[in-house]
């Protein structure tokens, strides 16, 4: 990718911490969209799901084909990265739930997964193919229980699956938006 | 090692709410209404504030069985007010497993001189104010998310776009004073001065701000997020009215689309009746809910 060339990501903008992933992407040079309907989403060269209620989300997701021109656009190649609600919106299976989801990855997920708010805690974890440590947030956080054998895991806490890639899909369980830390956004950009 | 109970923990949360809709619920049916229509949160409580206004008497928080039934069937974060001042309250709040509490005006003040020291918990809270002075106040004492106070159980946002326009202007002005000029500032509104600090060099509060106190139309949700709130709690705007499951779908697609006026066009049609509104001037002072606190 010409680096001279800014790229055009689009950060799903319905509900949640939009604002911060636009900080971290604007930082990273990216130019930044905030797509809150499907007339939003052409000529994106990549789309974050960011963290916020995935019920709330899924619900506006499931009007107007919108969900469905971003299915379209993840069969089309184009990377697309969910942190936390994003996570679970991305999952093919949601555990003891049937709501909405967009089903991009080959997923089993649990929501609320370390508990509720009071058990909500941030940890340093490694992530394969990144120098150091993140600074992982995880708050009323997902994590992954089965994963099908085209994703890769990519990170774990304490034996549960927090981080995960199927080609051009990229899932964390955590919120990397909240940190000063931008080499997950780096690795995601990476993936265009 | 893990962190629990971080700032990072307790303001991210809020965080996530943002550009969402947190609804008063006082049922398990209720609840799933409101997740239904694409509610970020629930406030469980006993009585909505309009209801609350009509009992008058002594505003207490839920009884337990309430909160934690409504906890069994809700997938999103559960709130629940204490009183202000009320630690216990709070202390059983957070044993019950409560996501946010509430130190509300909506109930009747247990302490006329101290807010609780919400740093203290590990439980994030949620604070009202009416001006930028209170609501550093309260995140002085660790309230980890702000609301404007607005006047609840009335219906009329008059109270709220008070509030949110003297918070917003209070911040433009913080942003364009030199810094000698904070310290005298900070005495002024009675606020913490790092936290003067930090407004004046961000020009925003080190929170998220929600508005609250009168939002019954999509229109109402609209307006406050143009002017510049994060997202948006409606107390009896909702389950007072004569259609909750539709009115509560409307209200959360204008708080997303707020700045698309063909959108909120659509939205506000065919709603059925609002909530009847309360004329603010009928209110005796001593029954205005928002002058409680400090």
């Amino acid at each position: 990718m010409d680096g001279r060339i800014k790229r055009r990501i689009g950060v799903l903008a319905i509900q949640g911490a939009f604002r911060e992933h636009r900080k971290v992407l604007e930082e990273l040079g990216a130019q930044v969209v905030e797509v809150r309907s499907k007339e939003d989403l052409p000529d994106l060269q990549g789309l974050i799901i960011p963290g916020g209620e995935s019920t709330a989300i899924g619900k506006q997701l499931e009007l107007d084909g919108f969900g469905d021109r971003i299915i379209e656009m993840a069969n089309q190649g184009i990377p697309i990265f969910g942190t936390c609600a994003g996570m679970i919106l991305l999952s093919k299976e949601i555990d003891k739930s049937q709501q909405y989801t967009l089903k991009l990855m080959d997923t089993l997920v649990k929501r609320n997964a370390f508990g509720r708010q009071i058990a909500s805690f941030e940890a340093d974890i490694p992530v394969k193919g990144l120098q150091g440590d993140v600074r992982a947030v995880f708050i009323r956080a997902p994590y992954v229980m089965e994963t099908g054998s085209q994703v890769e895991t990519l990170g774990e806490y304490a034996g549960k699956i927090v981080f995960v890639r199927q080609k051009n899909i990229l899932a964390c369980a955590f919120h990397p938006e909240l940190t000063p830390d931008s080499k997950v956004h780096e690795y995601f950009l990476q993936m265009i | 090692m893990a962190e629990v109970a971080s700032w990072k923990v307790k303001t991210g949360l809020a965080e996530m709410l943002k550009g969402g809709v947190i609804m008063d619920v006082t049922t398990p049916e209720q609840a799933k209404i409101a997740e239904e229509a694409g509610a970020c949160s629930v406030m469980a409580l006993e009585r909505v504030p309009s209801d609350i206004r009509a009992a008058g008497g002594v505003a207490r928080m839920a009884e337990p069985n309430i909160i934690k039934t409504i906890m069994e069937v809700a997938t999103i974060p559960v709130m629940a007010k204490a009183r202000i001042g009320h630690f216990v309250e709070a202390q059983i709040l957070e044993a019950l497993g409560a996501d946010y509490i509430d130190e509300s005006e909506v109930l009747t003040p247990a302490d006329d001189l101290y807010h609780i020291d919400k740093n203290k918990f590990k439980v994030p809270f949620v604070c009202g104010a009416r001006n930028l002075g209170e609501a550093l106040r309260r995140i002085g004492e660790g309230a980890a998310m702000i609301r404007t106070k607005g006047e609840p159980g009335t219906g009329n946002i008059v109270e709220a776009v008070r509030h949110m326009r003297t918070v917003m202007s209070e911040i433009r002005k913080l942003t364009t004073m030199p810094k000698e000029e904070l310290m005298a500032a900070a005495k002024e509104m009675a606020a913490p001065y790092d936290l003067v600090l930090y407004v004046a060099e961000n020009g925003r509060l080190p929170v998220v701000n929600f508005a609250a106190g009168g939002i019954a139309t999509p229109a109402d949700a609209a307006l406050m997020m143009q002017l510049g709130c994060d997202g948006i709690f409606v107390g009896s705007g909702i389950f007072k009215s004569s259609d909750p499951a539709k009115r509560a779908r409307a209200i959360v697609l204008a708080t997303t689309h707020y700045n698309d006026p063909e959108m909120l066009a659509k939205l506000s049609q065919d709603l059925g009746e609002a909530m009847p509104g309360l004329e603010i001037s009928s209110i005796a002072q001593a029954e205005r809910m928002q002058e409680r606190g400090w």
